[in-house]
């Protein structure tokens, strides 16, 4: 079970990240628990700058834009 | 500046000879604009001195024109992108002392890509790695402002001339402003858990190095994505240019908003441009009505810069992290440097 944060202040690309995260999720069959991190306090807890980011059990795994399909991918 | 999206595709099998070949297919549609646009005219059997030929080839001339420039330059842009992530241009900002500080960072403005949404972590991030407070605010007022969207957009539209004075401008407004606002020692404004998390430490995240067919892939999603958002506003502009052109007076606007209007003009051109939010695209449409009728460049330009640089959405954001003196402060040391880039225009042209 991998616990997936999606950091971002909730634009149109936040919310593309999300979907993507998710689909490709279910598309692999890994077991996730992904969430959304809209507090600007928390993401910057997490010292990205730059949304959206991903956070994987607790690791900075992606910042700065929507992730290529083929890097989320590699997550999971 | 745009979201920054990265290619979803696999990379190209063979990015040069694409990269070739787009280019030449460019630089192929560009050299035709003239010979295509009088086809159109002719096609549909218009005489080409009449209003309606005229309007018709004023619009099938500057569509593909505008929209060709501007996935040129949101190519280019997309492929320097990669090459300028936030975090580098934190790392050359921080620690720079005001006045060369601001240069740089109101230049790095225009080249780092930039979503709107992430301006205030940006903001944050940008202060604790100890980047001065004025040197933030020149990035933080140029990067929206000097986008390449809107350069493009003024380049195809009204020549290079004025995108090069827009250019200019807009970085002397950020670096000024930047520059102003970080000696007025403002920082006792930022909001009490800013400055705790000045202490903080960036994450280490480090990206991979991407390799050129990558870079050439960034590209041509950007432009996708930028040009994909965008080509309703440009075409409704263009629409709306060929289409008012015979038919509101040429000096319709010249009394209130031309050379020769009161000087009162200018602030109220500002003020009503400040509360209003729009991106660069959606601005041009207004940009290229006012112009054709008579009203100052100056002015327009002004008009243009407050209302993409200035929002009332973007200080309600704001607010989370800044104190409403230095709001206030932002909002009129950014307002009073437009103005003055307004009025030396009109004065000078």
């Amino acid at each position: 079970m991998k616990n997936v944060k999606i950091l971002g202040t909730g634009c149109a690309n936040c919310r593309n990240t999300f979907a993507l995260v998710a689909e490709v999720a279910r598309a692999r069959g890994a077991e996730v628990h992904i969430e959304k991190v809209e507090e600007l306090q928390a993401i910057m807890g997490f010292g990205v700058m730059s949304t959206p980011g991903v956070v994987i059990d607790g690791k900075v795994v992606h910042a700065g834009g929507v992730p290529a399909r083929s890097k989320v991918e590699g997550w999971f | 500046m745009t979201a920054l999206t990265e290619a979803s595709a696999t990379p190209r099998r063979a990015p040069w000879a694409w990269l070739g070949f787009a280019l030449l297919a460019w630089i192929g549609a560009y050299a035709s604009l003239d010979a295509c646009a009088d086809a159109v005219v002719a096609a549909l059997g218009l005489a080409g001195g009449s209003r309606l030929g005229e309007s018709v080839r004023f619009f099938a001339y500057d569509t593909p024109k505008v929209l060709l420039l501007l996935a040129g330059i949101v190519f280019a842009m997309g492929v320097i992108h990669t090459f300028i992530a936030p975090e580098r241009t934190r790392a050359l900002l921080a620690g720079r002392r005001l006045g060369i500080g601001n240069v740089m960072a109101a230049t790095l403005g225009i080249v780092t890509p930039f979503c709107s949404c992430s301006a205030v972590p940006l903001f944050i991030g940008f202060l604790a790695a100890g980047v001065p407070l004025g040197v933030t605010f020149s990035f933080l007022i140029s990067a929206p402002m000097v986008n390449e969207v809107a350069l493009a957009l003024l380049f195809g539209m009204f020549g290079w001339k004025v995108a090069a004075l827009y250019l200019g401008l807009g970085l002397t407004v950020a670096i000024v402003a930047g520059l102003v606002i970080g000696q007025l020692g403002m920082e006792r404004h930022l909001e009490d858990w800013v400055r705790a998390m000045q202490a903080s430490q960036p994450a280490q995240f480090e990206a991979a190095r991407p390799a050129w067919p990558e870079r050439i892939d960034a590209g041509v999603a950007h432009v996708k994505s930028i040009v994909g958002k965008v080509w309703p506003y440009i075409i409704a502009g263009i629409a709306l240019g060929a289409g008012i052109h015979g038919y509101v007076p040429e000096d319709f606007m010249a009394a209130i908003m031309g050379k020769d209007a009161p000087w009162w003009s200018l602030p109220a051109a500002v003020a009503i441009g400040v509360p209003m939010y729009t991106n660069a695209a959606g601005i041009i449409p207004v940009v290229e009505a006012l112009l054709g009728k008579g009203a100052a460049l100056g002015t327009v330009l002004a008009f243009m810069m407050s209302v993409i640089a200035l929002s009332a959405p973007e200080m309600i954001i704001l607010r989370k992290v800044l104190k409403p003196p230095l709001i206030a402060t932002f909002a009129g040391v950014v307002a009073a440097g437009i103005l003055v880039v307004g009025y030396v225009f009109n004065a000078v042209l």
